[in-house]
């Protein structure tokens, strides 16, 4: 038995590494969040937050049938979303521990104080629209909701970003814009399922922009990052990547094409969004658990940022 | 602005941070305590494991033989607070090593059989591995990720400047586990709370020693003040140095890491990593003030996408 | 010991970091102050892992090794000469008929091929040219024992003397201090004889016994020289490595012969440490559990014993300290009987029971399973589990009509008859076992008050921390009950055979918790005087009935009616041995024979290495040792001074004889008596060995103790059913026989399945695989164990032949957290003729797989037996030579 074990990555698309690790056991424990809980919160988060802006948009542009499912969307996400992320706390009767302390150093802590007030807010605001009752404080509570909104469409990126998970850690600068995205892509898609076409012209506009900006942001942490994205492309969670980025193709191309044609295709467009959203989370958080596994994403970045300041050093004293 | 670069700032989140105890807002505080584990000496009795868990009062692991050479924990936990690595190892790498013992061709008698090579000074021979022994532990570091990123207090620094979870507040989010660049504190099954090394603050309330360190046999873990123990890390580096030791190196004891030196720093005989340790750890919350622009610049297309929704032609 | 003075350490037949991680800490020390650190052992351990060198060595070889160090000293001149001429018996010239092992192949003078025992009498030294009126009468009997032999008569008395039963710890008495030649080269001088007997012990021999490099040898011997002399010192440690072989003492003699060639005894940072294994098992040593001795390791008495002065005629008169047995031997008695022993009648000598024999532990499991030992108490121990051969243990505890068994825990030897070994394998039958188990639970050390020896020869007492759960009592208390209701019931008894028991001095007061006090039992050991006070040192017991002394050894550990074994000053607040720690018996002495720490003319050895020295104007000019410890000498007695002839006791003690406890005061290089198998070590095989002896046609140790019975059948050597080593030990996770340690989840986990260590080359030749089963097999039995491959287990090349080991850590039964097989079920029982322990090592197949169950089981095992040849008629020979 060799102690030490020489791991070896299973990757094609980094040259083959090799470094030492402790019985090829992994060094930072993988995060502990649960699946579906967290990727589906992080979902959520996003559809609500994306939401709650395009909501607010069909409000002031007069498009009732657009404002109401978008409001909808907001609210349900929100509470949903919530309820995911309490189910995942190890205590969840403690879930209100979380307003103990306000830190701006910890993403969830600022989250939690996103979502605190957006929750009711945008429950406030979908159940004024859907009862009209209290039509002032709805209106109210809903700029609230969308003020709020973006924040909370891009916060989890910065969950994830600040953490040591590897392929997190590394793709923080892009993540927020994969996510901000990806929730305008399924805020868009869920109108566009729910909403006739006349009224789902911003939905389609929102869904189209943010795929662009999901599929550009995704793309560069692939171009940029190095070892680090080799989780986005190999295994489980890079068949999640490549799916959700092919169906979020799909459903643009046929948003472009159909999209203010057919309502069928319009709904079916708007699912595609929708699962393709899902997916892309799934995806990433899978990855991220699957860079924290494998001791490698740790170790061999960490040996070269070593490595390089050792040449830097070693230039400065020659 | 300026506000954010405060919080964000270097010396808060990272690098060098001299009175973290004072930083976290103690105006009087005692000194800055902490561990020295010379691996040097360690001779991988595991008393300091028992001890902790003795002390603690922290669960059993599970009895799972792991093949990992006498290390059957095999890691640091939630219920493992003290953790000995046992690495078997060649002096040189790998691919330097003298082969362990002749081809085995004949599967008949073989106990029995003649050699099948000549030069075998390897077989008989010492020198040929190293068995290194290791306690690992909670580095209660400077900038401790997991004390930045806990958003409800659970974790706190103490008067000690050590990192300390407050079992009656932590609601289990998971949130440190993630963000401990050494893969120290986890959530304990069944509990649902996360637990690491408390550096025995009990203990240290009472003037006492930590557990884990009292009952080292060899004073491997030397516990003490931290600006002291660096002088004796740097000391025993010299000392074995000058006795031709050329593989001892220090981990965690330089203030100018990525996590601004540890409160619990080492004595190595090998690459970190070897042992399960990162090589270059730093502190996620370094950088978080990139994480938080880059955020707000999202939100800011977020926003900017929801208006350019609108823009345009409304359809009659 | 003071390891930490040390300048050279060599740790064999131990793991010391793993067994004895405390002390260890002084070896870690002294590497820190730069010394050399070797570790000689089959496997590469957590000590190895912190040495400088780690030796590989096949187990069982160590005489092999040892002898070639002391090959290469002799050879190359490398011994301490001033020590060694001056204070051993290297200048001793020994009887002409003496021939060596290199005369008659593998055997020396003086053996009985019939019993196996020897007659040391061509062992002695020459009698001086000038004989005392003493050492006439001695050799009118030495000549008488040969004429009787000669005529073939019984050749008893002299026989005794080689063996063990017959004396305590100061060994046989010599007959004489003998002729010396100190030019060393007279050629029957034991320096000659030694040189002779060593020489074939080249390091191609120790290749090719060993399986360690000649590049090895020097490596260490360069070391252990190196690190010898004026100024510098070398330690050696050893434990269970060594003594359990069936050569075991003979090992230490050989480790004790090199250490005194290099004038390493009585020095500081010197010395020979046996690592002493329970928490008190020296103390255990000192007022023994031994059917052979008695405490301060008097003899116990023969039947051929019919007085007192019978009984101490042997060492009385005799020169050293040991000369004064009497005063020692009267105060025992006086404190078992008090009043009613008195000189009249020769202090009830009489009501002391009588050694017929071997009456050693496997003796008696023999005798159970055979049905001559019917009652049996186990007191902390679990043989089922801890003693060699398992299966022999249970079948005799199975055979019993009682069994008490006092423990802290359920134990296997408890439970053998509802789910042992044998009830799988049927040989056992629940419901046909007749033994009666009665199951008492015991107060552990921490639930009670007393004393340990440690390994130091310290006693450092203990105050309870915590009370006994439920029924659980202490030993003490156990005891004093046990006596006070045994003569409860014989009260008013006119039997002659109850009044030993009747007339006991046995008055035990209990405190308000129901305890007898163990101080006070410390205070009966430690003596007292004519006035009831408690005595401070030995040399005020007298043999005139006026003290009485539990153990003479221990006598001034509650001197002025303080309990020192209770000391406990720190060390930075007193002198540099520590003597207010604890108290070490002799007289709070740190180092034996410190004396020896000087030079001949009582100066320094050197500056480095001061320890104890003459200061010649103390006292008024008339000179006293003086130094840092309490000297281990006759306070007064000048370096120049000659004893008068025919001096006794004491006064025979030349100022340069610092070995006090010897009768000829020098440290013996060569045995003349003492010992049961030869007056110098020389390797023999293991009685189960791959490997022929290359020395002798003799294979194994021609006296070992064997143990005749089918279940002990012996793997017949060379036996290519049986290719492999193996070998047990412990971990440090666990503890002996497991019951202290697979019941607690902390240390179970760290450890928690039993386990086989192998090599590489093993694993590929067998097809073992790293965590998987493997069977391990003997003419015993088979047992099971998880596969641990690791390159800490070497190949050793023998000459032209590999050979390879199997480690098994022995802890692990069928109780407690996690179970297993036990590895003692594979260990034969054939014993070292000094001390009666069994032999670690042994021969085995390995498989890969797990065993069979059942009496699918026995089937196997019984092929094995088939195909090894063995004669089940004589099992007990496994093919070898006898
Ligand atoms: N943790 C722990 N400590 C203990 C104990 C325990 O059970 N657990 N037991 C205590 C007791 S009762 C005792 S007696 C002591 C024993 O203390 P040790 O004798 O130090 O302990 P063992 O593990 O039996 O070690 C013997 C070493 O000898 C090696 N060995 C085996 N055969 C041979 C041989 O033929 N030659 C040589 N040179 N080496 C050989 C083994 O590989 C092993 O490393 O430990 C005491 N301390
Ligand atoms: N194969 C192999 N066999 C060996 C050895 C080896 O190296 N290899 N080593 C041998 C050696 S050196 C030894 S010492 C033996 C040990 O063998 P054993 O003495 O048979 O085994 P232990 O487990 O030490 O048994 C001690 C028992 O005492 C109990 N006990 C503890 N404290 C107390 C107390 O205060 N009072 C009472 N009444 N009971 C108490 C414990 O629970 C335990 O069950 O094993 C020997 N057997
Ligand atoms: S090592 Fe990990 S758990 Fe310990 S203080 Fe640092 S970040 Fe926190
Ligand atoms: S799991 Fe507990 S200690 Fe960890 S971050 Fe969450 S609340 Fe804080
Ligand atoms: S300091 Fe205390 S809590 Fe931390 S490892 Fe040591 S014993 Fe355990
Ligand atoms: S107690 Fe000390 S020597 Fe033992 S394993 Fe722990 S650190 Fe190493
Ligand atoms: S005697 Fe006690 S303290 Fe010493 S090593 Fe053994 S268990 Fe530890
Ligand atoms: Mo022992």
């Amino acid at each position: 038995m060799s102690g030490a074990a020489s791991g070896r990555g299973e990757a094609a698309m980094v040259p083959q590494v090799d470094f030492e690790s402790y019985y090829g056991r992994q060094i930072i424990k993988t995060p502990t969040w649960k699946t579906p809980d967290v990727p589906l919160y992080l979902f959520l988060g996003g559809l609500a937050g994306a939401s709650a802006v395009l909501a607010e948009g069909a409000s002031l542009r007069d498009l009732p049938r657009l404002e109401t499912v978008a409001r909808g969307a907001a609210a349900s996400g929100a509470g949903l979303g919530t309820v995911f992320l309490v189910h995942d706390l190890g205590r969840p009767e403690r879930f209100l521990n979380m307003l103990r302390v306000f830190k701006p150093t910890s993403p969830l802590s600022v989250g939690s104080f996103i979502l605190a007030p957006f929750s009711p807010l945008a429950i406030i605001a979908f159940g004024s629209k859907l009862t009209g009752w209290f039509p002032r404080l709805g209106r109210l509570a809903g700029v609230g909701a969308a003020a709020f909104g973006p924040a909370l469409a891009t916060y989890t990126a910065a969950l994830l970003g600040n953490t040591v998970v590897p392929a997190w850690h590394e793709a923080h600068r892009e993540l927020p814009f994969v996510f901000g995205g990806s929730g305008a892509q399924a805020a868009g898609g869920v109108a566009m399922l729910l909403v006739p076409i006349d009224q789902a012209g911003p939905a389609r506009r929102l869904a189209l922009m943010g795929a662009a900006v999901e599929i550009v942001a995704a793309e560069s942490i692939l171009r940029q990052r190095g070892l680090a994205a080799e989780p986005y492309e190999t295994g489980r969670p890079g068949r999640l990547m490549r799916v959700a980025r092919s169906a979020t193709t799909l459903a643009s191309v046929a948003t472009v094409l159909g999209g203010r044609r057919s309502r069928v295709l319009s709904a079916l467009a708007g699912a595609t969004y929708v699962a393709a959203s899902v997916t892309t989370r799934f995806g990433i958080f899978e990855a991220g658990l699957a860079s924290a596994r494998d001791p490698k994403y740790t170790v061999v970045p960490q040996r070269e940022r070593l490595r390089q300041r050792q040449d830097a050093s070693a230039k400065m004293t020659t | 602005m300026s506000l954010f670069s405060d919080i964000f700032s270097e010396g808060r989140l990272w690098g060098r941070l001299d009175d973290v105890t004072g930083d976290a807002g103690y105006d009087e505080h005692p000194p800055r305590m902490g561990f020295f584990t010379d691996t040097s000496v360690c001779i991988g009795c595991k008393a300091c494991e028992v001890a902790c868990k003795e002390w603690n009062e922290v669960p059993d692991d599970g009895y799972l033989l792991t093949g990992m050479s006498y290390d059957n924990t095999g890691a640091l936990g939630a219920s493992t607070w003290r953790h000995v690595a046992f690495v078997e190892k060649p002096f040189e790498t790998v691919a330097d090593r003298p082969p362990q013992g002749p081809p085995v061709t004949d599967l008949g008698m073989p106990g029995v059989g003649p050699p099948a090579r000549e030069d075998t000074a390897a077989e008989s021979g010492d020198g040929a591995m190293r068995w290194l022994m290791s306690s690992d532990v909670c580095k209660h570091c400077t900038h401790a990720g997991c004390l930045d990123v806990c958003p409800t207090g659970a974790l706190f620094r103490t008067e000690f400047g050590t990192v300390v979870v407050q079992p009656d507040v932590c609601n289990g989010c998971g949130y440190c586990v993630a963000a401990c660049p050494y893969g120290v504190i986890d959530l304990r099954e069944g509990d649902g709370r996360a637990f690491k090394c408390t550096l025995c603050y009990d203990r240290l309330k009472e003037g006492q020693t930590p557990a884990c360190a009292q009952a080292c046999p060899t004073e491997s873990i030397q516990f003490g003040e931290v600006s002291e123990l660096r002088l004796r890390a740097a000391n025993r580096l010299q000392e074995l140095e000058d006795q031709g030791v050329d593989v001892a190196r220090l981990y965690g004891a330089d203030p100018d890491d990525g996590v601004g030196g540890d409160g619990a720093f080492f004595l190595l005989l090998d690459e970190p990593e070897v042992y399960g340790l990162p090589p270059d750890p730093v502190v996620p919350t370094r950088s978080l003030a990139s994480v938080w622009k880059h955020v707000g610049y999202a939100a800011a297309t977020v926003a900017g996408i929801g208006v350019a929704s609108f823009l345009g032609r409304r359809r009659p | 010991m003071d390891l930490q003075n040390a300048d050279c350490i060599l740790i064999e037949g131990s793991n010391m970091a793993e067994a004895h991680p405390v002390g260890f800490q002084w070896v870690v020390e002294a590497k820190r102050r730069g010394a050399t650190v070797i570790h000689v052992d089959p496997r590469f351990t957590r000590t190895s892992a912190l040495a400088d060198v780690h030796v590989p060595i096949r187990a069982g070889s160590d005489i092999a090794w040892l002898g070639g160090l002391v090959n290469h000293v002799l050879q190359h001149d490398l011994d301490f000469r001033e020590y060694v001429v001056a204070y051993t018996n290297a200048a001793n010239i020994i009887d002409g008929e003496f021939k060596d092992t290199e005369d008659l192949d593998g055997l020396f003078s003086g053996f009985d091929p019939e019993t196996g025992h020897y007659d040391p009498l061509s062992w002695h030294y020459e009698p001086p040219e000038e004989l005392s009126e003493d050492d006439r009468r001695h050799l009118r009997e030495v000549e008488e024992d040969r004429a009787s032999e000669s005529s073939g008569e019984g050749h008893k008395k002299s026989h005794q003397a080689a063996r063990s039963e017959s004396h305590g710890s100061g060994g046989a008495p010599v007959l004489w201090k003998g002729r010396r030649d100190e030019t060393l080269q007279h050629p029957r001088c034991v320096f000659q004889l030694l040189k002779r007997h060593f020489a074939r012990y080249t390091p191609e021999l120790v290749q090719e016994v060993c399986g360690i490099e000649p590049e090895q040898l020097r490596r260490v011997a360069d070391a252990l020289t190196g690190n010898s002399g004026r100024e510098r010192t070398t330690a050696f440690c050893y434990a269970v490595g060594w003594t359990h072989h069936t050569t075991g003492a003979q090992m230490i003699r050989a480790a004790a012969i090199l250490q005194t060639l290099l004038g390493n005894i009585g020095r500081p940072g010197g010395g020979i440490l046996a690592l002493r294994g329970h928490a008190s098992i020296q103390g255990s040593t000192d007022i023994p559990t031994l059917f052979n001795i008695l405490p301060g390791y008097l003899p116990m008495p023969q039947t051929s014993h019919q007085s007192l002065d019978e009984w101490v005629e042997a060492d009385e008169g005799a020169a050293g300290f040991w000369g004064n047995v009497r005063p020692y031997a009267v105060s025992l008695l006086k404190s078992y009987w008090g009043d009613a022993a008195t000189a009249g009648n020769d202090f009830c000598f009489d009501y002391l029971p009588r050694v017929t024999g071997d009456h050693s532990t496997y003796s008696t499991v023999k005798s159970q399973i055979e049905g001559g030992c019917k009652g049996y108490f186990l007191v902390g121990e679990n043989p089922a589990v801890g003693s060699a051969n398992g299966k022999m243990q249970r079948l005799g505890l199975a055979n019993l009509d009682w069994l008490v068994v006092r423990d802290l825990q359920m134990i296997e030897s408890a439970t053998f008859w509802q789910d042992g070994p044998e009830i799988e394998t049927g040989e056992l039958v629940t419901e046909e076992i007749g033994t009666e188990v009665f199951f008492l639970p015991a107060a552990s050390h921490v639930e009670k008050a007393g004393s340990f020896t440690q390994t130091q020869r310290m006693l450092q007492w203990r105050d309870k921390a915590v009370e006994p759960p439920g029924d659980a009592r202490s030993e003490l208390w156990f005891y004093v009950e046990l006596g006070n209701r045994i003569r409860a019931r014989l009260a008013g008894s006119s039997d002659e055979m109850d009044r030993p028991l009747l007339d006991l001095a046995w008055d035990y007061p209990y405190d308000e918790q129901g305890e007898p006090s163990g101080e006070q039992v410390l205070r009966e050991i430690n003596g007292t005087g004519p006035d009831g006070a408690a005595l401070s040192a030995y040399t005020d017991l007298k043999a005139d009935g006026t003290t009485a002394c539990g153990c003479w050894i221990y006598c001034g550990v509650y001197a002025g009616e303080h309990n020192h074994a209770r000391d406990r000053t720190p060390h930075w607040e007193q002198d540099v041995v520590a003597s207010e720690w604890g108290w070490v018996w002799p007289a709070n002495r740190r180092i034996l024979y410190n004396r020896a720490s000087a030079a001949p003319d009582g100066t320094p050895w050197s500056e480095r290495k001061k320890y104890v020295w003459w200061d010649a104007d103390a006292d008024d000019g008339k000179g006293r040792w003086v130094g840092r410890d309490v000297p281990d000498f006759i306070p007064d007695r000048a370096p120049d001074f000659v004893p008068e002839p025919g001096a006794n006791g004491p006064d025979a003690i030349g100022g340069q004889d610092p070995f006090i406890m010897q009768t000829d005061g020098k440290a013996w290089l060569f045995a003349p008596v003492g010992l049961a198998d030869g007056p110098m070590p020389t390797h023999y095989e293991p009685p189960e060995s791959p490997v022929r002896n290359p020395l002798y046609g003799q294979q194994n140790n021609p006296s070992r103790r064997k143990l005749d019975h089918p279940v002990n059948a012996i793997n017949p050597s060379w036996s290519e059913v049986f290719p492999y080593v193996f070998t047990s030990y412990r971990l440090t996770e666990h503890h002996t026989a497991g019951a202290m340690s697979r019941t607690l989840p902390y240390l179970t986990e760290l450890q928690p399945e039993p386990f086989c260590e192998v090599s590489p080359r093993l694993a590929a030749e067998r097809g073992l695989e790293h965590l998987g089963w493997a069977t391990i097999v003997t003419n015993r039995t088979a047992i099971e164990a998880r596969v641990l491959v690791t390159d800490r287990l070497r190949s050793l090349r023998l000459g032209d032949r590999w050979v390879e080991q199997v480690g098994l850590p022995y802890h692990w039964g069928r109780n407690g957290i996690t179970q297993g097989d036990s590895p003692n079920d594979l260990v034969n029982i054939t014993m070292d003729p000094n001390v009666y322990i069994q032999d670690k090592v042994g021969t085995c197949d390995i498989r890969p797989g797990r065993r069979p169950r059942g009496a699918a089981l026995m089937a196997y095992v019984e092929g094995y037996r088939r195909r090894s040849g063995i004669d089940l008629a004589h099992p007990e020979d496994g093919g070898a030579d006898r």
